[in-house]
């Protein structure tokens, strides 16, 4: 990674956003960027068409469980011309958890927001086909939440039955 | 086989029963219901080291019309469940069934909500392998027991 | 099936009546196999099910397609019949303790993910590891590397139709598990990799057998090339079938050799490089065809690339020489330590019972090159031993979601080839 085209990105970044960039760590090389949640679809076209990051590799999300802004959503980018991987955060609070889809600037959005829908309850606007993608649609729980039990909930998950053989 | 008398060269005399159960006994068919790590396992055991068509499981059948006894290898989710309990269901009777490893036997590491805590919930399982992931040497160990089974408390009367 | 009409006999089936006929109510609509649209007379579309349990689908894949004749219009994936929970159960263990779990995500090449999380945790929490302990995690990942590839030769060609490939991949696949035994005592879960080094040194034996595996294998792979290479049934059957162009391939966001094949040399290995990467030899092999024969040349000269690292690694790798980080507060003190001194004891149980502690608020990302393609972890720490997010970054995860785009417009024939050739593993990819 090479430190100084990585700088002259942020520079980009920051006179792009100006006050919406909130935060910025750069402790492990990797920068993490918080954005504000309305410019979101900003920062990606920015980031995509003028800044060349278009290759999404991932959506993470993570539970704060925080009493505002309890959700983080970070999207996990890489530029292949320069080189670079960044991360962009945006936060969502739990009464309202939705965001805008990026699928119209990547492809590859749409698998990776559909297990953050799975696992957080974060829904994402405009997105085709917003369905749970690892565990069955009747099941009315997101499991990555902090107040999710690890062994789940009994009765939660339809099993098969088992009666014994009575001939 | 019960050899109670030679009569003369060529001939012997054993009951419809006992002919039955040798032929079953050695001739057990897999259908491998590879789910997880253990599948990879379950190949090796068919593969060029192990073998296992010595001891009758010639072939691994992914038909279930087609085969004996089944061998679910790996972690059973919820979701998956249902199509293993289907799959069991099509099975043709006399049929068997192995918990290969620990998270097929009772969950094993897996303790978390998506998986379910033991096949034997839902399906008659009557051998379980230790080990995560077993050695192939335990399912050729697995085959051999189930040949022993059987062997000792099958009966034609119960085909019925 | 069970059929319950009046007309048909009672007496069968003979056992587990009641719920049979409830289990087969509740799955009618979820499993429907092929189910024809009656408006049209010809009955030319049907949507067709494969899976979850199909010997083709390499695990538990759920394919929907939707057929027009023998060409696919439109697929959808159904995933998660092995979704568990792991990222869940990160956030309840210590670092070491998941470690095991690791073995089970990609099982085809448990060495590469046990690294994956090593340097992930280790990038955190600040370590240095020692030389020798890197050149041993770098030997087993390529050699991880080489056994996941055999699996995905075997069981790909076995799609097409040749099942002695199998016989022979799984025949030096052995040799492998052998290796892996002998170095780190499981045949292929292994959880040899320590955060802070490796649990054991090589033993003669291992590097013997190692370097007897890297002598033979460049022949038997050249054997292979022989007999596919010009191979008129397996190319004409790979050979334009599942192609994606880079662009698109970059969209979809496909990983790995998969992405290689379509003309991006995007490898972590040279793109960011770990370990010592830096200080290898070696090729990135790349092809822009894009289609399943160029999955299968990038993967077969991977292999040949990885003989080659390990070739250099031993080389270059120091004789002799610590294997685990000396630092007790870190990483687990030496058996010898712990089994005759008093602080060994009680360091090796506060690392058992606390672990590694990386500072509160941290968050870092570390990814390594996996057999399959770019493999990361994500983790944020809240300062106790225990991770407060670790999300998992993995490569059949992106290669499946490609595989929707890819499938449509190819033959229905042609879909076990494909998904062998993207070699999806569904332990990784459903977490």
């Amino acid at each position: 990674m090479n430190i100084e085209i990585r700088d002259n990105l942020l520079q980009d970044i920051r006179e792009f956003m100006g006050e919406d960039l909130l935060e910025m760590n750069l402790e492990y090389t990797h920068p993490l960027l918080r954005i504000k949640r309305d410019r979101l679809h900003d920062a990606c076209r920015f980031l995509k068409n003028t800044l060349h990051f278009i290759y999404l590799n991932e959506i993470i999300g993570t539970d704060r469980f925080t009493s505002e802004d309890r959700f983080e959503v970070i999207y996990h980018l890489i530029s292949l011309r320069n080189r670079q991987r960044l991360f962009l955060k945006v936060r969502v609070e739990e009464e309202y958890p939705v965001l805008p889809t990026v699928t119209d600037f990547w492809k590859s959005a749409n698998w990776n927001e559909r297990e953050v829908f799975d696992m957080f309850g974060i829904r994402f606007e405009g997105h085709p086909d917003l369905r749970r993608i690892f565990l069955p649609e009747d099941f009315k729980y997101y499991p990555l939440r902090k107040e999710f039990p690890l062994l789940g909930v009994p009765g939660s998950l339809e099993m098969p039955n088992t009666t014994p053989d009575h001939d | 086989m019960s050899l109670d008398r030679v009569m003369g060269e060529g001939y012997f005399t054993t009951t419809v029963d006992a002919l039955t159960k040798w032929g079953r006994a050695n001739s057990v068919w897999p259908m491998p219901m590879g789910l997880a790590c253990c599948a990879i396992e379950m190949m090796a055991f068919a593969g060029p080291k192990y073998d296992a068509a010595r001891f009758g499981s010639e072939v691994f059948r992914f038909s279930p019309r087609q085969s004996d006894v089944m061998i679910v290898a790996g972690w059973c989710t919820y979701k998956m469940s249902h199509a293993i309990r289907r799959v069991w269901d099509q099975m043709p009777d006399p049929k068997w069934c192995i918990a290969m490893g620990a998270c097929a036997s009772t969950g094993g590491m897996h303790r978390c909500y998506g998986v379910v805590q033991g096949v034997d919930n839902f399906l008659p399982v009557d051998y379980y392998i230790s080990g995560c992931p077993p050695r192939p040497e335990s399912i050729i160990n697995a085959i051999l027991k189930i040949q022993d089974k059987i062997k000792e408390q099958q009966s034609l009367k119960l085909d019925s | 099936m069970f059929q319950s009409d009046s007309n048909i006999s009672r007496k069968k089936p003979t056992y587990f009546r009641e719920h049979q006929e409830a289990l087969y109510k509740s799955l009618e609509d979820k499993h429907a196999t092929v189910e024809v649209d009656h408006s049209d007379p010809l009955a030319t579309r049907m949507t067709l099910n494969m899976g979850p349990q199909h010997p083709a689908t390499h695990g538990v894949l759920r394919v929907l397609m939707e057929l027009d004749g023998e060409v696919i219009t439109k697929c959808r994936l159904d995933t998660g019949y092995l979704h568990r929970g792991i990222e869940k159960m990160a956030e309840n263990k210590t670092y070491q303790e998941f470690m095991p779990y690791t073995d089970r995500m990609d099982y085809l090449s448990p060495y590469s993910n046990n690294v994956a999380l090593c340097l992930a945790v280790e990038k955190i929490a600040n370590m240095e590891i020692p030389e020798r302990a890197t050149y041993i995690r770098m030997i087993c990942c390529e050699l991880s590397r080489i056994s996941s590839h055999l699996l995905w030769l075997g069981t790909m060609i076995m799609d097409a139709g040749a099942l002695s490939f199998f016989l022979w991949t799984f025949r030096e696949r052995e040799k492998l598990y052998d290796i892996f035994d002998e170095v780190a005592g499981h045949r292929f879960t292994v959880s040899h990799s320590r955060i802070g080094g490796v649990n054991n040194d090589f033993t003669p034996v291992a590097e013997e057998k190692i370097r007897k595996f890297i002598r033979e294998f460049p022949d038997e792979l050249k054997g292979w090339h022989k007999i596919l290479d010009r191979n008129r049934i397996f190319v004409d059957r790979n050979n334009g079938v599942g192609a994606i162009g880079h662009v698109e391939g970059i969209a979809i966001g496909l990983a790995g050799p998969s992405l290689r094949a379509t003309g991006i040399a995007y490898d972590i290995r040279t793109f960011e490089p770990y370990m010592l990467y830096d200080q290898m030899d070696f090729m990135v092999p790349t092809r822009t065809e894009g289609d399943n024969l160029a999955r299968y040349y990038c993967r077969m000269e991977e292999m040949a690339e990885s003989v080659r690292i390990i070739e250099q690694c031993f080389e270059k790798m120091p004789k002799k020489g610590p294997i685990r980080v000396d630092d007790a507060k870190k990483s687990y003190p030496s058996k010898d330590e712990v089994y005759y001194s008093m602080e060994g004891l009680i360091h090796d149980f506060m690392m058992t019972d606390t672990g590694i502690c990386p500072p509160a608020g941290a968050e870092c990302y570390h990814a390594i090159e996996a057999p399959k393609g770019e493999l990361g972890f994500y983790i944020q720490s809240d300062g106790t031993g225990h991770p407060w997010r670790l999300k998992i970054n993995s490569p059949s995860f992106s290669n499946l979601q490609g595989l929707e785009t890819i499938l449509d417009g190819e033959m229905v024939a042609d879909t076990v080839v494909v998904i062998g050739g993207l070699d999806p593993v569904m332990g990784d990819s459903d977490k």
